[in-house]
């Protein structure tokens, strides 16, 4: 009996620690061929040259990221934006305000949300959001925020609802669940004892949520945060149908620009030459890159905030 | 005790499972390639296997990837939009022949022009899409379509995001008709383009030239016809100015000269016949030279595609190659002895 347990405990050790290792392989497997496949276009551009240029002809074979690299985060900041404050207020509404009848049909709904595949936003971006951004909230924006000094520059231009803008819409309803479901749990785990004391002292409720759940939850909620720009930053097929994959850096909101992921889907299957190729997964380098160094930067962040909070 | 005659069985499950998969590798043909020849094949696939067992196993990964495959060797046949240039093919030791016809339609949205009725030439067309033309009743269409009522909308171009094969004609065919177009632009499957937005394929186009007034933008020929797509007439070479239809495209394909010499080498843009559609382009199958044994395999098919698929092709809206043509294709198999 003894003999045995022990037996299983060893086996089972073992595949922790391949489960483990093979993650840690996987990682550098993955960089080790981004690196070799995107080493052509390394070597013929550089790394500043590459990231600065934004000249992208693939007639001439010159490759640039700076417009591509210039997309992604517009989109995924522009798309967290919208989120967040939608996300939160949802997630506030289904633990703190909602009574139970009304709880359980919006959490499943948020759920549901998550389940979508992206396709389908994509499709649902092109055949119904777009004609309605181009119809009526586009123009409806020109025609206020457009006419302001210095931020009407962001509106100027033919609102046609294929854009950074309308892009951004979609990406935020894609990631809102996944921010409202990680903060709705973060919510639910703020001791009632420390809300009711609140209240037992004549806290409202808004000064509860404000003073007590909001701060007691900004960990969760910063986790949330990070998982959907991490989402953000890779989704593909959502966007290659409202941006136009145009590779260029645009000051205006309505015009058409590309992200790393959505030129990469794009054009893999049709690049025809080396270099074209190589740049391409020159591209995917830099999206790795940047992927790593933000949620690193996140993870640091979260470890800070959680030692200033144990002290 | 049933577990365990389970268990018992597995061995023998798995080697009928092996064997039979191994009798199934020797009658099947594994191609990849171009995305456009997609539906045809698979409906001759279909059909083929229906009458002689062998099955044809198409991946349409993009024509890009078609040929990496094929210089690879990891298929039996490679299958290119756009024709591979006899230097390569030496290079990699490829043989290659064209198996039916597509063309690139333009289309518009025009408030009060009828499908058809607006009338251009590469040179008119060539400067909307580099964007010089910004209305449509600019003094160099209004030449082309006397008695025509043009209305004042400015002119939205509409491309393709994606890297694809029919840009890759449509561009050819701005390239060899038009010197600004060849200077600043250039032909290829996807290019830096001076005007206008882009939309992800045939249908993204479709959708941004139904919904916005006064676009232009260029769709499949297939796909222009099924979806009834309000097209452009364009002057050919010869100087007439011709529709869109199988005979436009017949016509040019018996005219285009495909040089069996140069593994028929051509981008079927700008043909000389007196009817021929302007814009136009064959795809392609790429077969690795070294390989007799699987050539013939593949090259039985699409033999038995070029007696028999005509009707099936129509039906899915692609051109089937001339008569001459595919005689002279034959011979081109009967001399490398893969026929």
């Amino acid at each position: 009996m003894g003999k045995e347990s022990s037996l299983s405990g060893s086996l089972f050790y073992v595949f922790t620690v391949i489960s483990a290792f093979l993650v840690i392989l996987f990682l550098l497997g993955i960089f080790y061929i981004l690196f070799s496949e995107s080493y052509l276009a390394i070597r013929e551009f550089g790394l500043i040259g590459f990231i600065f240029s934004q000249e992208w002809d693939p007639v001439r074979d010159l490759f640039g990221a700076a417009p591509t690299i210039f997309g992604t985060v517009v989109t995924t900041l522009l798309a967290l934006l919208f989120a967040i404050p939608v996300a939160v207020g949802i997630a506030i509404f289904v633990t703190e305000i909602a009574p139970d009848y009304v709880k359980a049909p919006v959490s499943v709904a948020i759920e549901l949300l998550a389940a979508i595949p992206s396709i389908i936003y994509g499709m649902w971006g092109l055949f119904t959001l777009s004609p309605i951004m181009a119809g009526y909230i586009e123009p409806a924006l020109q025609q206020t925020l457009g006419r302001l000094p210095i931020v009407g520059i962001l509106f100027e231009g033919v609102p046609m609802g294929i854009d950074l803008l309308t892009a951004s819409v979609i990406l935020s309803i894609m990631i809102i669940p996944l921010i409202a479901s990680i903060s709705r749990d973060a919510f639910n785990l703020v001791p009632s004892i420390v809300k009711e004391s609140a209240y037992g002292v004549g806290a409202t409720r808004w000064e509860v949520i404000k003073k007590i759940v909001l701060p007691y939850s900004k960990l969760g909620i910063f986790g949330g945060v990070i998982l959907a720009m991490g989402r953000a930053l890779g989704e593909t097929m959502a966007v290659a149908f409202v941006l136009g994959n145009k590779h260029q850096i645009t000051t205006s909101l309505f015009d058409a620009a590309a992200t790393i992921t959505v030129s990469l889907a794009n054009e893999f299957t049709e690049a025809d030459t080396d270099t074209y190729l190589s740049s391409l997964f020159y591209l995917s380098l830099i999206l790795f890159a940047i992927s790593f160094i933000t949620l690193g930067a996140a993870k640091l962040t979260i470890q800070r905030l959680q030692r200033g909070g144990a002290r | 005790m049933s577990l365990k005659n389970l268990l018992s069985g597995i061995p023998v499950m798995l080697i009928t499972l092996f064997t039979a998969g191994y009798s199934l590798a020797g009658s099947t043909i594994n191609g990849a390639g171009a995305t456009f020849p997609f539906p045809v094949y698979s409906a001759w696939a279909y059909t083929y296997y229906k009458e002689t067992g062998i099955r044809l196993n198409y991946q349409s990964i993009g024509s890009g990837g078609g040929v990496r495959q094929i210089v690879n060797r990891t298929v039996d046949f490679g299958a290119s939009d756009a024709p591979v240039e006899p230097e390569k093919l030496e290079k990699d030791g490829l043989y290659q022949f064209p198996t039916v016809i597509g063309g690139v339609v333009p289309v518009v949205n025009l408030p009060g022009i009828k499908e058809g009725e607006l009338r251009l030439d590469s040179e008119t067309l060539c400067g909307i899409f580099l964007g010089e033309i910004t209305v449509w009743n600019h003094e160099r269409i209004k030449r082309l379509n006397e008695g025509l009522a043009l209305p004042s909308n400015k002119v939205t171009v509409v491309h393709r995001s994606d890297g694809s094969g029919t840009t890759a004609i449509f561009t050819t065919y701005l390239s060899e008709t038009c010197k600004g177009w060849k200077q600043k632009v250039g032909a290829g499957k996807s290019v830096s383009w001076p005007a206008g937005i882009g939309a992800k394929g045939n249908e993204g186009v479709a959708n941004y030239v139904k919904r916005l007034k006064g676009s232009i933008g260029y769709v499949e020929f297939a796909y222009a016809k099924q979806n009834r797509m309000s097209h452009v007439r364009l002057k050919n070479r010869a100087g007439n100015f011709v529709e869109p239809d199988f005979e436009s495209f017949e016509e040019a394909a018996a005219s285009g000269n495909f040089d069996a010499e140069r593994h028929f080498y051509l981008w079927l843009v700008n043909a000389p016949g007196k009817k021929a559609w302007p814009v136009a382009g064959a795809t392609f199958i790429l077969l690795a030279r070294e390989k007799t044994e699987s050539n013939k395999r593949a090259v039985k098919f699409f033999d038995w595609a070029y007696r028999n698929g005509d009707e099936a092709a129509k039906r899915l809206v692609y051109v089937p190659l001339p008569e001459s043509l595919k005689n002279r294709v034959r011979d081109y198999w009967r001399r490398n002895g893969i026929y």
